[in-house]
């Protein structure tokens, strides 16, 4: 009986990324069974597949200790292939094809004004949050601050000013809330926000940042609209980590 | 084939990061800026000269159009692989702040589409 299991686990690691195909494929076919069934098509099955992940993730993270969620297991190590930037990054630019250049041309100083404002706020709500929690030096409350704007931006912007390892954490926890937030709530407050247009769809990018976040929060609501947020979502850690350890950082000290 | 529109694909993509790279460095942050987003620019560009040229055929486009409806599987399989454990054992302070910036960003949707809107296209009010 061992024996079997062993072979089985051995064939699943080697052919990791199949593996990752077949899982993820069940997944998402209980997901839309279950949304068909229970919810009668109100929630939708990408929503419910993406809740199921993260699910997955959380068990994956208690059983072995590691920070990769379900793929920290060895015979499911290729949904960590599956789902990593290589093919996540091939798969939104492939999202794009079909769309039309204008469309982007007519959102551009939204979009630029919204990216702004997203990295520019999560600093000041990340950072006021901290202050609120006791923090008072200049380097931790803008290290936090980055956090809330995303899990890449929080320790970069940390690293580069000097945090503390502890407060280092604490923003990339951020960041990761963050993002799950984004990914569940999206599907939900979409109509509420008028999420329904390529050029709302951009804005949201700009504002809230993260890539996962975005990327999975508008498949969940109309995959239509993944290419617009992707586009700007993706300028928005680079702007971060450009602003945090500089003039967001400068401004911070000034004032503490 | 199909491999011609994968291939297409691939290009647009690692050229993008490679220049989001650069712009990563010439600003002097370790880290890609933008690189998908003008894969993604790459990408439309590129198809729209080939397929007005004819020389984006059918076949070839499916071998493009396969990765965007593999799509949300992918973004299953990566909130599969996210730290969720992480997220929750930061406590207190880092549900706050994730939520708080999470929350405040979906009220801004709504106020920035409104500025842009009378800002560039008055006429079309609705």
């Amino acid at each position: 009986m061992n024996t079997i299991i062993d072979v089985l686990e051995s064939v699943l690691a080697k052919y990791a990324l199949v593996t990752g195909f077949a899982v993820i494929g069940v997944t998402v076919w209980i997901s839309y069974v279950l949304s068909d069934r229970l919810t009668k098509g109100r929630l939708h099955g990408s929503a419910i597949a993406i809740f199921i992940g993260l699910v997955l993730a959380y068990y994956g993270g208690i059983a072995t200790g590691g920070s990769k969620g379900i793929s920290d297991i060895k015979a499911l190590a290729g949904v960590g292939i599956m789902g990593g930037a290589m093919l996540r990054d091939l798969a939104i630019v492939a999202t794009a094809f079909g769309v039309r250049m204008d469309e982007f041309r007519k959102t551009g100083l939204s979009g630029i004004v919204s990216l702004f404002a997203g990295v520019i706020i999560s600093f000041i709500v990340g950072a006021t949050i901290a202050y609120a929690f006791g923090y008072r030096d200049a380097v931790s409350l803008t290290t936090i601050g980055g956090g809330a704007a995303t899990y890449i931006v929080g320790p970069v912007t940390g690293s580069a000013i000097g945090a503390s390892s502890e407060v280092i954490a604490l923003s990339v926890a951020a960041g990761l809330v963050k993002s799950i937030l984004v990914m569940t709530l999206t599907p939900f407050l979409a109509k509420y926000i008028g999420l329904d247009n390529p050029r709302s769809a951009l804005i949201f990018g700009g504002l809230m940042g993260t890539t996962s976040g975005v990327a999975g929060g508008l498949a969940a609501t109309d995959p239509k609209l993944v290419p617009y947020g992707a586009m700007t979502a993706t300028f928005y850690t680079g702007l971060g980590c450009l602003l945090g350890p500089s003039v967001i950082f400068i401004a911070i000290r000034a004032l503490f | 084939m199909a491999i011609y529109g994968t291939a297409l694909l691939s290009l647009c993509l690692l050229v993008g990061i490679f220049v989001g790279k650069l712009i990563g460095i010439l600003i002097g942050v370790n880290a890609n800026v933008g690189g998908v987003g003008i894969a993604m620019l790459l990408l439309i560009l590129l198809s729209e000269r080939l397929q007005k040229s004819g020389r984006l055929e059918p076949p070839s486009e499916r071998g493009i159009i396969f990765w965007s409806t593999i799509y949300i599987p992918i973004v299953v399989a990566m909130a599969a692989s996210q730290n969720v454990l992480a997220a929750i054992k930061g406590g207190p302070l880092a549900l706050i702040a994730g939520t708080v910036s999470v929350l405040v960003c979906f009220a801004l949707v709504p106020l920035i589409s409104r500025l842009g809107k009378t800002d560039t296209t008055p006429d079309a009010e609705s």
